[in-house]
């Protein structure tokens, strides 16, 4: 500000601001306070806050009862592995579209051929199913049938130019998980559509469900179009030039991506596994419907306490306190990232 | 080896077209230099010729080998870059090393080769700072040195000294022409500005609107212009243009005199260098004249002036801008 | 501008993201598709076969149906206004100097970090709740003896305040960074011309910040129309559920496949028609 704002002004807005930030930072306050109590005195209102015997009991019940550091430790792992998943199909990607963008559609074929292709393929399989009373009589048509839609439908995505293409992955995250629920459920479940006995080879024994090697793909896929568009975002910001001096030197696309790209990028490669971590910490809803007890993160654990029966509110503010906290103070220091991660880059 | 050859090379981005149509031959060991007002695609012909852009049509050939489709790493050719494109998170040293090592040579002799280029270009007490802690003089010789230990088969310079102050660019140039006599390697030099052109040229290709107007040494573009544009790029002050465009004369090749003369004016202005004095004379009918005098002068706005061309300067030009010999 | 080589590498450097990105939504597209038009339910799992349109004729009669998509909407716009509007008025606010700036804006920002399972317990149970909730504690301290039962009475409108209240640190901080890239010069230039605030901010302020506002309700409209862990953890589904939660109690209470997959289609097809909507209008603000 280059002038002075008045006294008046300043005390006037120190008081309105305060008051709105303890307003909305006052449920967690609430429930801060609440893990500290007894469970009898977690209900008495009004609370008095002088005489009331605080303690640190509920916190032991409850990493006693639901072993919450196993729940951290699944958090972490699932976190971890997808954002270095993510990175390892982000970064070519992203390199692809900041260094090497395509203006035109990379085929021949107009938008809507490609409609007709697939609507095409579609109905294909709509009447060959149609004709068996809609059950593929064996597994093989039914993924020849599936294919005949999904590979047409793949390849006009492959075929986007950069703007669209980076639109294209950001439309994916729309799509509403209800809707994919039950397919992913069938298709990670053993006995499901992939893991079961095919004859020649039995699947069977192989179960995604409650598993890190069905959770950290999934979660990788969830967040795989922002942590894309976020390293675009920084990818531009690099100075095409030296990227060039490095052809001209004769360095291999491998050597570009990983001996001077990935250095360079190195701050807005963190940021971008900063704002994945906070996302993928949060994520609820394949949590809770794809993971039970060995694979579930913290999601699941908090979601243990919500069971109508029996109050409990001191020990569930306990497990609420121990189950954001971490992410809470991760927050707190990538405001930044967040803005930009969030806005794909539109805001700074 | 250096030699280059483009064979009707254009450019085009979509609609626009940068380049109609060029042929150059460029011989082994010249010193070209490539200028031509901003936009006029004299960067791009260059980035063209390093691989970095891909022709729209036409060929490019080094040595007698026809390398249009060849990326930027195999066609043996090293680029200085105008904002130097160090890589920021490397040593000089790791810098100069850098393209030994994509050719994977073995250590020992990248090492002798970094050394030596170090020692060529007075960087042995910076090898192991990082290009932030060097000043634009010394980046720009790390970025020759990464150009140097590759012996490529040519040179190509995409105007080195814009960044830098004007007592380092004087100093530069002449290290860079310095470099080149010692090397005898083939460069290309790419500039807006002509006195750099004139002053390290062997041949000067010049550039308008991505056509090459001319191309020769820089003394024949001085002498004998083809063009109205190549006559008014080269040289400065500009030369003179009088009844309608056809006549030019240089501002150097006028004599003036107090009492007679063919063309008759008045000072309006003058500028006194110390080492010379350029007049700025209203030649009524013939438009302003600029004329250069000695430093001596004692001419003042108001004066009346008589300038004659000296023999054999005055240039003639047709309707279309294009030079008639006699 | 990138050379014919570069564009062939980049094009196999995109090719194993949009390989999986393309299998992550069309495979389970056409399952879905698939399973639309199948009679399955899991408790008979054997009579299974072409349903027909059976299964969305079904869907759409389901009573809970219309007054969820209504819901949907009601609660993605409700939220999108109040987060906005907030969001300006606490970026305007955050932007003037104070003491201690840098704790109430992180006090701000919390709730953005709070799982949204967490939230819905803590303002049920803790602040929500008839009983023994804030809420009812303050109303009982202006004499009321029947404290409201906010999830029982309104739910959609408690859920949409769990929802506002998380998502409007996100709107606040996007604001708030586009406010503070608003260039010093123009607010002088403002001064010496005479503009009263309301006008500098009705002339200058909103068209700048309108391109971050666009970005905010692309956003936020991702995210909101799959609200699911409110509605479940909160346990208010069927009347004041949303689409997403009717297709997730299908599968769950009703076991019915096809219904769920019905559903799940048309919640893929009304999600579809409002992004290619949104991005169409938002896309040339993102950078790109």
């Amino acid at each position: 500000m280059a002038r002075r704002q008045s006294k008046r002004k300043t005390i006037i807005v120190s008081i309105v601001a305060w008051m709105i930030g303890l307003l909305l930072f006052f449920p967690i306050f609430w429930t801060m306070v609440a893990a500290f109590k007894t469970e009898s005195d977690a209900y008495s209102l009004p609370q008095n806050f002088l005489t009331t015997p605080w303690t640190l009991e509920n916190f032991g019940i409850v990493q006693e009862r639901s072993d919450y550091f196993r729940y951290v430790f699944n958090t972490t792992v699932i976190v971890v592995l997808s954002t270095l998943l993510g990175l390892l199909f982000a970064i070519p990607a992203a390199w692809s579209m900041a260094f090497a963008p395509t203006s035109e559609s990379r085929s021949k074929l107009s938008g809507w051929n490609w409609l007709a292709i697939v609507l095409g393929a579609l109905s294909v399989c709509f009447l060959g199913l149609y004709f068996t009373d809609w059950k593929p009589s064996n597994a093989l048509l039914g993924i020849a049938l599936l294919l005949i839609f999904v590979v047409p439908a793949s390849l006009w995505a492959w075929s986007l130019n950069t703007h669209n293409s980076l639109l294209w992955m950001l439309s994916t995250k729309m799509m509403p998980p209800a809707g994919a629920l039950i397919p992913i459920y069938l298709i990670f479940n053993r006995n499901g559509l992939v893991f079961r006995d095919w004859g020649w080879v039995n699947l069977s024994e192989y179960n995604l469900i409650d598993s890190f090697w069905g959770m950290v793909p999934l979660m990788t896929l969830l967040n795989l179009p922002i942590i894309i568009w976020m390293l675009f975002t920084y990818f531009k910001e690099i100075p095409v030039g030296i990227l060039e001096a490095a052809r001209m030197d004769g360095a291999s696309l491998w050597n570009e991506l990983f001996r001077i790209l990935t250095p360079m990028a190195l701050p807005g490669i963190a940021s971008t596994c900063l704002l994945n971590i906070i996302l993928a910490w949060n994520e609820a809803f394949w949590s809770l419907n794809l993971t039970n007890k060995y694979a579930a993160p913290l999601s699941f654990f908090i979601s243990e306490y919500s069971s109508p029966e029996g109050q409990f509110w001191a020990k569930l503010s306990a497990a609420s306190i121990m189950a954001i906290a971490p992410i809470l103070v991760v927050g707190w220091f990538s405001q930044k990232q967040l803005v930009r991660g969030l806005t794909f880059g539109a805001v700074k | 080896m250096g030699t280059i050859a483009l064979n009707r090379v254009r450019k085009a981005f979509g609609d626009a077209v940068i380049i109609p149509g060029a042929d150059l031959e460029i011989r082994n060991g010249e010193f070209v230099v490539f200028v031509g007002p901003s936009g006029c695609g004299k960067s791009t012909l260059l980035r063209l010729i390093a691989g970095l852009e891909d022709t729209t049509s036409g060929h490019i050939s080094i040595d007698d080998k026809d390398v249009t489709d060849v990326p930027p790493a195999g066609r043996e050719l090293a680029m200085v870059f105008q904002s130097y494109a160090l890589y920021p998170h490397m040593s000089v040293r790791s810098n100069i090393a850098f393209p030994l090592k994509m050719a994977k040579m073995p250590q020992s002799e990248i090492d002798a080769k970094v050394n030596h280029a170090a020692r060529t270009l007075n960087l042995n007490d910076y090898l192991d700072r990082k290009p932030g802690q060097l000043s634009g003089g010394q980046r720009q010789r790390v970025a020759i040195g990464r150009a140097i230990v590759r012996n490529p088969k040519a040179f190509l310079f995409d105007e080195p000294l814009s960044n830098l102050d004007a007592a380092l660019r004087v100093n530069m140039r002449i290290f860079i022409m310095q470099l080149h006599k010692d090397l005898g390697s083939t460069s290309i030099y790419v500039t807006h500005d002509q006195v750099e052109a004139m002053t390290m040229a062997d041949r000067i290709v010049v550039l308008n609107k991505g056509n090459i107007e001319q191309v020769g040494s820089p003394l024949e573009l001085y002498n004998h212009p083809n063009s109205l544009f190549v006559a008014g790029f080269i040289g400065s002050p500009k030369m003179n243009f009088v009844e309608d465009n056809s006549i030019g004369v240089r501002p150097e090749h006028l004599q003036t005199s107090d009492k007679k003369g063919d063309w008759a004016g008045t000072v309006k202005l003058t500028e006194n260098l110390g080492s010379d004095t350029f007049l700025h004379v209203d030649g009524g009918q013939l438009g302003m004249i600029t004329v250069r005098a000695s430093g001596e002068s004692t001419l003042k706005p108001g004066d009346r002036i008589w300038l004659t061309p000296e023999k054999g300067r005055l240039h003639r030009f047709d309707a279309n801008g294009k030079a008639i010999r006699k | 501008m990138a050379t014919r080589q570069a564009q062939v590498l980049g094009k196999w450097a995109l090719a194993p993201s949009v390989a999986v990105l393309a299998a992550w939504s069309f495979i389970p597209l056409a399952l879905t598709i698939y399973f639309a038009f199948l009679r399955y339910n899991l408790q008979d799992p054997d009579n299974t076969g072409w349903a027909g349109f059976s299964n969305f004729y079904y869907f759409f009669k389901d009573p809970y149906f219309t007054k969820n998509l209504i819901n949907t909407v009601l609660l993605v716009a409700g939220t999108i206004v109040t987060t906005v509007v907030g969001g300006t008025l606490l970026a305007l606010l955050l932007d003037q100097p104070f003491w201690g700036r840098g704790i109430v804006r992180l006090l701000m920002i919390s709730p953005f970090f709070i799982m949204p399972t967490v939230s819905a317990l803590v303002w049920k149970n803790l602040i929500m709740h008839p009983v023994f909730g804030l809420f009812a504690g303050i109303q009982r301290y202006f004499g009321s003896h029947t404290p409201l039962d906010w999830f029982g009475k309104v739910p959609l409108l408690s859920v949409g305040i769990v929802v506002s209240w998380q998502w409007l640190p996100y709107a606040s901080l996007i604001l708030l960074t586009a406010l503070q890239s608003l260039d010093e010069e123009q607010k002088d230039a403002a001064a010496m011309d005479g503009a009263p605030p309301l006008s500098y901010f009705r002339y200058i302020v909103l068209p700048h910040l309108a391109r971050a506002i666009t970005v905010v309700i692309l956003i936020e409209t991702i995210f909101l129309l799959n609200t699911f862990a409110e509605i479940k953890v909160a346990g208010i589904g069927g009347i004041a559920g949303n689409l997403t939660y009717l297709v997730f109690s299908q599968l769950n209470d009703a076991t019915d496949v096809g219904m769920a997959a019905a559903g799940g289609l048309v919640a893929v097809v009304l999600a579809n028609i409002v992004s290619v909507f949104l991005v169409r209008l938002v896309g040339k603000n993102l950078e790109a």
